[in-house]
């Protein structure tokens, strides 16, 4: 692996955890719930992207089936949360 | 496992720094902007350029590094495609819904006339 993919692969990776920074201070301070089931969210898809970009850092396939679960999960998670924030249940 | 051409890895390389870039743009965004139905719209741009943009980055590196075409991580892409817009409505109509619940005076009224009327 050469030199620029290294360092653009810590790149990425850094870039990931200033934006993941971001959106936990505006999980901590948004004013109402729908704020913080968005920031969740994005959370969940900024460790999508880090396993991602970790599996092309070791060459390994491993790491894209965790990204799928994780990518699954955060649909089901926000969407639950969503309906309950709306409903006041998940399951009428 | 065969050696990947520094074209390719250059590439790849430019494609990840894209990706850091639109992420980092859009939790900007997402912070900075006033309004909760402003401050949906930033995540968009992580949610389709990001994850295209390390998508094929994938595609390309594994494509070149085992000699066939890997394509697999298309999954990721249309499992996005297809679950974010779902995950966008609901929050906006959450959001419209307490907005009305909590009668805030620039609501904008409902389209349909209501029940009964």
């Amino acid at each position: 692996m050469s030199e620029l993919l290294s360092g653009a692969i810590a790149f990425a990776l850094g870039c990931y955890a200033v934006a993941s920074v971001l959106v936990l201070v505006r999980l901590v301070r948004g004013p109402r719930a729908q704020d913080r089931v968005l920031a969740l969210d994005l959370l969940y898809f900024h460790a999508m992207l880090v396993l991602l970009v970790l599996g092309i850092r070791h060459r390994s396939d491993v790491y894209f089936e965790a990204a799928l679960l994780i990518a699954l999960f955060s649909f089901v998670s926000s969407s639950a949360m969503a309906k309950f924030i709306l409903r006041g249940e998940v399951i009428e | 496992m065969n050696p990947v051409p520094f074209s390719i890895e250059t590439l790849v390389a430019g494609l990840l720094v894209l990706s850091g870039l639109f992420v980092v743009i859009s939790a900007i965004g997402f912070l900075c902007l006033s309004d909760f139905f402003v401050r949906m719209h930033p995540p968009a741009l992580a949610y389709t350029f990001g994850s295209w943009c390390v998508t094929l980055a994938g595609i390309l590196y594994f494509s070149t590094l085992e000699s066939r075409a890997v394509l697999h991580p298309w999954l990721i892409v249309i499992l996005l495609s297809v679950t974010v817009p779902v995950t966008t409505v609901l929050l906006a109509r959450v959001a419209l819904f307490r907005r009305r619940v909590a009668r805030a005076a620039d609501t904008p009224p409902p389209l349909s006339p209501p029940r009964g009327a």
